[in-house]
């Protein structure tokens, strides 16, 4: 990552001979290891106890006996998943809509991005304005609600796409990348008589590929973890939840968990306490690894976007 | 084509665009008039139900309410005070991380400390569930040190629940918010500090004198931010750590607006009402700091 490489040096430096490190200096390094190591087991901990509660003997981790090894390990709980009722159906909703959304988010970011950078636009500052002024204003919940119901969003699987698919910032940030590409190249393709669209497709969105990959991970995570519009929209339509409402009813709501625990594997079995009988603590860790893998999988991959994508926080408009 | 033309044309490629805009962010805005009527869904608004300032009255005449929206400003106020109180956390975090001389080691606690931050909030509360249930990790282990004979039910405790929120948005945000000084922080003259080293500086005095006055400028724009959001703190996190024990100290505004509206028999003219006050309160913030903004760094953030 760039904004480390500099500071990488300057640690070079610190390693010369000619500026040892005093007896304070010294203290101030221990101390400094020894809390962020502190930072670091607090935030990767939760992650790896799930894990390996998950894939070990399912009486053990019910009663907590699960917490830095995992014990008789199994994959039965994953196995299990797939007799879950309402969980594929919801896992196929989460796909989708992290496809679909995201795959629109890019594509709008990087056109009206390239758009609001031509001079040739009618009323182009206007229009530009018109869309970045809604980062700053917000009708607020209900009125939000029933706005979407009145224009057919609620209760449809178009309501978790349509009101996420335009984002200011992610515009901006393309218009700026835009800017940033040389003049020239747009000028050769009108010479040639590219039309505005011709340009944006063969010109301009093979050079602004960079961006365009930071935006379609970030839209793909906000689409993936989105919960609320789930709870405010999509009222009436079970069918239509997503894995993070349906985790979120697991944790909740104590009855269908039992409900689910004496439909996916033999109540005896639970009662003899074996290692593989379906319980509570099971299915809530397993179904929680479910959603929260697809981030971790990928995130190794987005790390390098970190820098730009903070931009996107600290954009100006 | 003359020039003309295309101008028009190419409005009317964005134009679709443009009204998807207009219906998605701009159309809520007209909800805001059922403030005005007596709406009980699924009855349509029409003359007969409409009632003026009925409910923007309500708020303040009922004693019962006015303690209410008391108690949720004061939730509201609290939760945003004590992280505006700690916003330096992540400026020292990334000071002192940039202190790690061992690359590997840095870039692991980087990594690991971000991570939450791309996960959502029913994650978060799942991974709280399982971390902090009786039989979970965090009793455990303190049961086994013998620091406590019982398990803590610290879920449904209504005790601090301020400070414990703030831990969890802090647990999940902070890595993240680092990394932004993080590239301040790279951006830093690196004569200025070979400078002061050959003046015999120690790191102490580095960190005073020269890297934290450089974040300075970013942290005020941070600051600024967490006061034009001061009312908004969102309701998702909320929303999913409340349960009926915590409820009266959790519930902020827009949690609030959401409770009203789908508890018992639902007033939606009241939350809308509320959400309504409440962002014009909002745009006044938003001015204030982005002309304090404007005044002391001679840019705003708008």
């Amino acid at each position: 990552m760039r904004e480390n490489s500099r500071a990488h040096i300057a640690h070079h430096r610190g390693r010369s001979p000619m500026d040892r490190q005093s007896v304070g200096d010294r203290v101030i390094s221990v101390i400094t290891y020894i809390v962020y190591a502190f930072f670091a087991f607090v935030c990767a901990y939760p992650f790896y106890y799930i894990i390996i509660n998950s894939i070990s003997a399912n009486n053990l981790s019910e009663r907590g006996k699960v917490l830095f090894i995992p014990k008789e390990i199994h994959f039965k709980n994953y196995e299990r998943m797939a007799s879950i009722p309402g969980l594929m159906d919801a896992a196929k909703i989460s796909v989708l809509r992290t496809l679909i959304g995201a795959a629109l988010t890019v594509f709008i970011a990087a056109f009206l991005g390239y758009m609001f950078t031509r001079d040739t636009l009618w009323k182009r500052k206007l229009w530009f304005r018109f869309v970045s002024v809604t980062m700053y204003f917000n009708a607020g919940v209900i009125p939000w609600v029933l706005s979407m119901r009145n224009l057919g969003l609620a209760n449809n699987f178009w309501g978790y796409i349509f009101p996420m698919v335009v984002q200011p910032f992610y515009i901006i940030l393309c218009k700026t990348y835009c800017e940033s590409v040389p003049r020239e190249l747009q000028d050769a393709g009108e010479i040639d008589g590219a039309g505005t669209l011709r340009i944006f497709f063969s010109i301009m969105l093979p050079v602004i590929k960079p961006i365009l990959a930071t935006i379609a991970i970030f839209a793909a995570v906000n689409q993936w973890n989105s919960f609320q519009d789930n709870l405010l929209l999509m009222t009436n339509r079970p069918d239509l939840n997503t894995l993070q409402y349906v985790l979120y009813q697991y944790i909740t709501q104590a009855n269908s968990l039992k409900a689910l625990v004496s439909n996916t594997t033999n109540a005896s079995a639970v009662m003899a306490g074996l290692a593989t009988a379906a319980t509570a603590t099971s299915i809530r860790m397993s179904v929680t690894v479910v959603v929260v893998l697809p981030v971790m999988l990928i995130y190794p991959f987005f790390q390098r976007f970190f820098t730009r994508g903070i931009m996107i926080g600290a954009v100006k408009g | 084509m003359s020039k003309k033309a295309r101008s028009y044309v190419e409005f009317l490629y964005i134009l679709p665009f443009l009204i998807l805009v207009a219906l998605v962010s701009y159309y809520p805005l007209y909800g805001w008039i059922y403030a005005f009527h007596d709406y009980m869904p699924p009855r349509p608004i029409s003359k007969d139900t409409f009632v003026g300032l009925k409910w923007f009255a309500f708020i303040v005449e009922n004693p019962v309410r006015l303690a209410d929206v008391g108690r949720v400003l004061t939730n509201t106020f609290a939760m945003s005070g004590i992280s505006l109180l700690f916003s330096w956390f992540p400026m020292i975090f990334a000071v002192f991380l940039n202190e790690i001389r061992c690359r590997p080691y840095r870039k692991f606690v980087q990594t690991v400390t971000t991570l939450p931050n791309f996960i959502s909030w029913v994650l978060v509360y799942s991974i709280a569930f399982n971390v902090l249930s009786s039989t979970g990790a965090v009793n455990t282990i303190l049961q086994n040190l013998g620091m406590i004979e019982k398990p803590v039910a610290f879920l449904s405790s209504k005790e601090h629940v301020w400070f414990r929120m703030w831990l969890w948005l802090t647990w999940k945000n902070a890595g993240w918010a680092a990394i932004m000084y993080l590239a301040a922080i790279s951006a830093i003259d690196e004569q200025m500090i070979e400078a002061a080293k050959v003046d015999g500086a120690t790191r102490m005095q580095i960190i005073m004198h020269i890297t934290i006055p450089c974040l300075l400028p970013t942290y005020f724009v941070i600051v600024m931010l967490n006061l034009a959001n001061f009312l908004s703190n969102g309701m998702e996190q909320y929303y999913v750590f409340m349960n009926n024990f915590n409820k009266k100290s959790i519930e902020v505004l827009d949690l609030y607006v959401y409770n009203i509206a789908t508890s018992g028999r639902g007033n939606y003219p009241l939350s809308t009402a509320i959400s309504m006050l409440k962002s014009l309160v909002s745009v006044v913030l938003l001015f204030i700091t982005n002309t304090a903004s404007r005044l002391v760094r001679g840019e705003g953030f708008i």
